[in-house]
């Protein structure tokens, strides 16, 4: 634990060093009215993730349009740490998601941030509602560009053009990338429709990256039980396709391959 | 007759505040006579005008086209005639009053009509039409030409004002005004020099954004301000921002219309170097070729950016603009190739006059 049980833990999340250091100067302005402790900066929603495996926070000042990862996206995947932190995000500019934390009672500061708005946030921030998924992923309607997967209390990121197939099996959707395996717990059919551009439901229980997919080939044969399979990119595995889904073979040989 | 008295207005400028025209020589009511694009529309237009005419006056199709070589060929000599002599009085008529450089184009006109008709007089004896009829369908002509190009010089304008608002509403983004503020609010405390010339370069930026963009300002000028936006966008993105100049040919005194590059640079920033947290390049070329000013703009192409509609808008004002100013002379084209987003544009050589 902290030094002092009772500090608030900050951590900054911003890509631009000054806006960084802007709210590195508030925060010292702040720590003399009540106790509070710089634990982290952050340019990164990765680096930010990385951070929080060592260092426990209690609030994360997030910027939203940063690269690789948006704040938002960043939040959603935070919320597979074991204890979230709570999250203020921070904005220069961006009226279609401010009307949207309006409207969810999603905390936000406007950049430049004023020290008394800065001042009042952290005073409530152990009061305010925590972040929801679903509220976060109405507030963006862009698929994320990452999926996250919790591994022994810290968050893994998998970038979604490394994956090849995501499968459904009981509770569980196994990520496959090429290097190995990951569990997720969330629902094939949302998954479908987040990444709609960039898999391809090939079976009941199995979407395929469309961009991975380096040809299909046909099994079986004389019988009347031939069916297709599709090979991937840099895996040995092959995936059978469902004899519903066999349209796709054909929609997919002429765009893919 | 709504449309007639536009056109008389038109002609004879009667809404038009006089003081304003002699003070920019590019836009004008009068067209440039030199630019390409200009005599092109000329040419196009008699030839339009000649079949109309041959069209009233015929009865068939087979004498539609006899008559309209007969008129051709007194209104071409004519018009090669008009072209080479408002080309090299293009200058001078300019600095006239607009009703006064309108009359003394009809008259020039009307001048150059009888010329014609009288040097063909031996040849076309049975069909050509008296001095009269020449002298009025000329006046004629001559003012619906005129006609277009102060309509024309008026439809286009609204361009220049709209540039000036949309670089405050979208093109110079909120986005960037208020990080820029951020940063130089980050810089205050602990480099307060750094601070006072970023602020000042905010304030000769949004000076030349708000001021009525109208005039052509050297190119060199613009550079300047390129510079200075630029300066502000490293302020906040640091090693990530890296600018490649090469301006060793170019061409200071060339006029070009403000906030041409700028503009485009903030788009390049925008969608090209915040996307992603590897540094960028954006590379800058501009040098004359012959009496062509040719800018190149590269910069790292992103394609999980997909939002945009301000590069559009963006674009799609700097091309009215060049077409104002230089008509068909001026272009410019944009494309994308491996992983790199270029825009060319090229524009005519004009020197600023000392």
């Amino acid at each position: 634990m902290s030094k002092h049980p009772q500090s608030l833990r900050v951590v900054i999340t911003d890509d631009e060093a000054p806006a960084r250091s802007r709210i590195k100067d508030l925060l010292e302005d702040c720590a003399g009215s009540f106790p509070l402790e710089l634990a982290g900066e952050a340019a990164s929603g990765r680096e930010l993730l990385a951070l929080l495996e060592e260092t426990p926070a209690d609030v994360v000042l997030l910027d939203i349009r940063m690269p690789e990862m948006d704040g938002i996206e960043v939040a959603q995947h935070l919320l597979k740490l074991p204890e979230p932190p709570s999250v203020i995000f921070t904005t220069a500019y961006n009226d279609h998601a401010l009307k949207a934390f309006e409207l969810h009672a999603v905390d936000y500061l406007l950049k430049p941030i004023r020290l008394r708005r800065l001042h009042d946030a952290l005073t409530r921030v152990r009061a305010i509602t925590p972040l929801r998924l679903d509220v976060l992923q109405q507030i963006t309607p862009d698929a994320r560009t990452h999926l996250s997967v919790q591994e022994r209390g810290k968050v893994v990121l998998i970038p979604v053009p490394e994956i090849l197939y995501l499968r459904a099996e009981l509770k569980y959707v196994t990520i496959r990338t090429v290097v190995r395996e990951y569990l997720l717990e969330e629902p094939l059919s949302k998954l479908e429709q987040e990444f709609a551009d960039q898999f391809v439901r090939i079976h009941r229980s199995c979407l395929v990256a469309k961009a991975q997919i380096t040809g299909f080939e046909k099994e079986g044969g004389d019988g009347g039980e031939a069916r297709w399979l599709v090979t991937l990119a840099g895996l040995d595995e092959k995936l059978p396709v469902s004899r519903r889904q066999q349209h796709i073979v054909k929609e997919l040989g002429r765009t893919v391959l | 007759m709504t449309w007639l008295s536009a056109c008389s207005d038109a002609i004879f400028g009667l809404n038009q505040p006089m003081a304003s025209i002699n003070q920019n020589r590019y836009p004008n009511l009068l067209p440039n006579f030199r630019n390409l694009g200009v005599m092109l529309r000329l040419i196009v237009i008699v030839i339009g005008m000649t079949i109309f005419g041959a069209a009233l006056k015929s009865a068939n199709w087979f004498d539609m086209y006899d008559q309209w070589l007969s008129i051709s060929a007194l209104s071409q000599p004519m018009v090669i005639l008009s072209l080479l002599l408002l080309g090299l009085a293009n200058g001078w008529l300019h600095r006239l009053d607009y009703p006064l450089a309108v009359a003394v184009i009809v008259a020039v006109e009307v001048g150059i009509a009888f010329l014609v008709v009288i040097a063909t007089w031996s040849v076309f004896t049975p069909g050509t039409p008296g001095l009269a009829r020449t002298g009025f369908f000329t006046v004629v002509a001559t003012l619906l030409v005129l006609a277009y190009f102060n309509l024309r010089s008026r439809v286009l304008s609204p361009a220049l004002t709209e540039a000036r608002l949309q670089a405050l509403q979208a093109r110079i983004r909120p986005h960037f005004l208020f990080n820029s503020i951020n940063a130089v609010l980050s810089l205050v405390r602990s480099e307060p020099r750094r601070a006072e010339t970023a602020l000042e370069d905010l304030a000769d930026l949004f000076r030349v954004l708000m001021a009525d963009n109208r005039d052509l300002v050297p190119l060199e000028r613009e550079v300047e301000l390129c510079h200075q936006y630029l300066g502000l966008e490293t302020l906040r993105l640091g090693d990530r921002l890296r600018v490649e100049w090469q301006v060793d040919g170019m061409p200071a005194n060339a006029l070009v219309p403000p906030l041409l590059l700028q503009p485009l640079l903030e788009n390049a920033v925008y969608h090209g170097i915040e996307p992603s947290m590897e540094p960028g390049v954006i590379n800058i070329q501009i040098f004359s070729d012959r009496d062509r000013v040719q800018m190149l703009l590269r910069n790292p192409y992103r394609e999980a950016g997909s939002h945009h509609t301000g590069n559009k808008m963006a674009l799609a004002n700097i091309r009215e603009r060049l077409s104002l100013h230089f008509d068909a002379e001026a272009s410019l084209q944009t494309r994308t190739s491996d992983g790199h987003y270029e825009v060319r544009i090229t524009l005519p050589y004009v020197r600023e006059e000392t």
